[in-house]
């Protein structure tokens, strides 16, 4: 029997320790795992490395997990929103490696396909490309980005079941499904989980073999960071 | 001299029927606006939608549909989600036919720098690298002078490189300039700008050939 489901964000983060290396989904404050980020600040872990494309704003998301100084490095493409994390940043306090977006989704997909490194042209000649492997195909220079090592990635989906499959809504998909194939552990925490079976093998995006734990989060906040609306004619 | 608007409205004016565009934050955004009604335009956000509809009445606002610039939208007719990697492989791959985006400086060469002032600002590059290494057709949509009256049209950057040799037009408050070999090649002025005036404020290699027309909007 495939035992995957746990109770609640603290049975399935509770072997995380300090220094772990850690891949969190979402885009902005979009799709992020909020109740694992809660989890983790409660229970205090410490020297973080966190692989993540944004690091949240200063009270939400993973600026949590910054401004009680858990993290010791940000791994992200996009860190404009956080003033925190720009003067931790600034002040030598956070170490933190910015990589282009793609590259950043496609290291992880590479990770859960399996393969050691992929070959991008984000970055030439840039500062990006300092002290990294380079090659020539067909006339264009691409850089050789290695696949991401990580201890454990922490998701989230819109539906799951009791196999760990899972399903992502609407742009709150983003690097949910990559980051789950590429954890040494995965951990998914859904708004719905559903027994095995019920759920449509056709609509599943992440198959359960990439989960190894999953449980029903609750209390989603859903932040937004720019509610832009039109008005009705 | 053309406000914000006005130079997305003449951005607007390169679209082609059928295209595939991806929009940057800030003036780039604003094209989306002035998509003339008789061609197809589809919008790709990197963060993974393809078909960008507009700005969302205050009753249908989801937080689980935002663009790149974390701004609640809409779908479209004829939609679709994905994930970033696939976002990126579109990208990557050369379908997607246009990119607009921002910049704080473009070299005479078709260099840009847009995502960091050393010991300043350091926002990231977020996919600007990823999208100027592999775009076809790259807009740059910006001021043409810095808060402190500078050229941001130069020689070459001074600022971190985001990408090499890939700006191919640049659109300003002052003028339309293709990026040729020889440097900016100044195509349309802004209304009642003169060109003595774009040639103070360009500091990179100005090019001028013939009569240059004034830009027409509408």
């Amino acid at each position: 029997m495939l035992k995957k489901i746990v109770a609640n964000a603290f049975e399935a983060t509770q072997d995380i320790q300090d220094n772990a290396v850690i891949m969190l989904g979402g885009f902005g404050l979009c799709g992020i795992p909020e109740n694992s980020i809660t989890a983790l600040v409660k229970m205090g872990v410490k020297n973080l490395t966190c692989i993540s494309n944004n690091a949240g704003v200063d009270d939400f998301g993973i600026g949590l997990l910054l401004k009680t100084r858990q993290v010791k490095k940000m791994i992200s493409s996009y860190v404009g929103e956080n003033a925190e994390f720009e003067r931790q940043l600034l002040s030598g306090e956070l170490e933190v490696e910015l990589i282009p977006q793609g590259t950043l989704a496609t290291r992880c997909m590479a990770t859960g396909y399996g393969m050691p490194a992929i070959f991008t042209p984000a970055g030439v000649g840039t500062e990006v490309a300092i002290g990294k492997e380079s090659r020539e195909f067909d006339g264009k220079t691409y850089l050789l980005e290695h696949a991401f090592k990580s201890d454990f990635a922490i998701v989230k989906a819109w539906k799951g079941d009791a196999h760990g499959n899972l399903i992502f809504r609407a742009t709150s998909r983003n690097f949910n499904p990559l980051m789950a194939m590429a954890g040494k552990i995965t951990i998914a925490e859904v708004e719905e989980l559903y027994e095995a079976g019920e759920l449509n093998p056709d609509e599943i995006h992440t198959p359960g073999i990439y989960v190894n734990r999953i449980f029903k989060g609750s209390n989603y906040e859903k932040r937004i960071e720019q509610v832009t609306t039109r008005l009705k004619a | 001299m053309l406000d914000k608007f006005g130079i997305a409205k003449r951005i607007a004016k390169e679209l082609q029927d059928g295209y595939y565009v991806n929009l940057g934050i800030g003036i780039p955004t604003l094209v989306a606006n002035y998509v003339p009604n008789n061609i197809e335009v589809i919008l790709q956000s990197e963060n993974g939608l393809l078909g960008i509809g507009p700005f969302p009445y205050a009753d249908e606002v989801d937080a689980d549909l935002i663009n790149a610039g974390k701004q609640t939208v809409t779908t479209t007719h004829g939609s679709s989600f994905f994930d970033s990697a696939m976002s990126f492989g579109m990208i990557r791959s050369g379908r997607v036919d246009l990119t607009v985006l921002g910049a704080m400086e473009v070299a005479e060469n078709g260099d840009i720098a847009n995502w960091k002032i050393p010991g300043k600002m350091v926002k990231g590059m977020g996919g600007a690298m990823d999208l100027v290494a592999s775009a076809k057709n790259i807009i740059v949509a910006m001021q043409h002078v810095n808060k402190a009256g500078e050229s941001k049209l130069l020689k070459r950057c001074s600022l971190p490189i985001t990408g090499l040799g890939c700006v191919k037009k640049v659109v300003t408050e002052l003028g339309v300039f293709d990026i040729v070999p020889e440097g900016f090649k100044l195509i349309e002025r802004a209304p009642a700008v003169s060109v003595d005036y774009i040639k103070e404020k360009t500091e990179g290699n100005l090019i001028l050939e013939g009569d240059i027309p004034e830009m027409i909007l509408d």
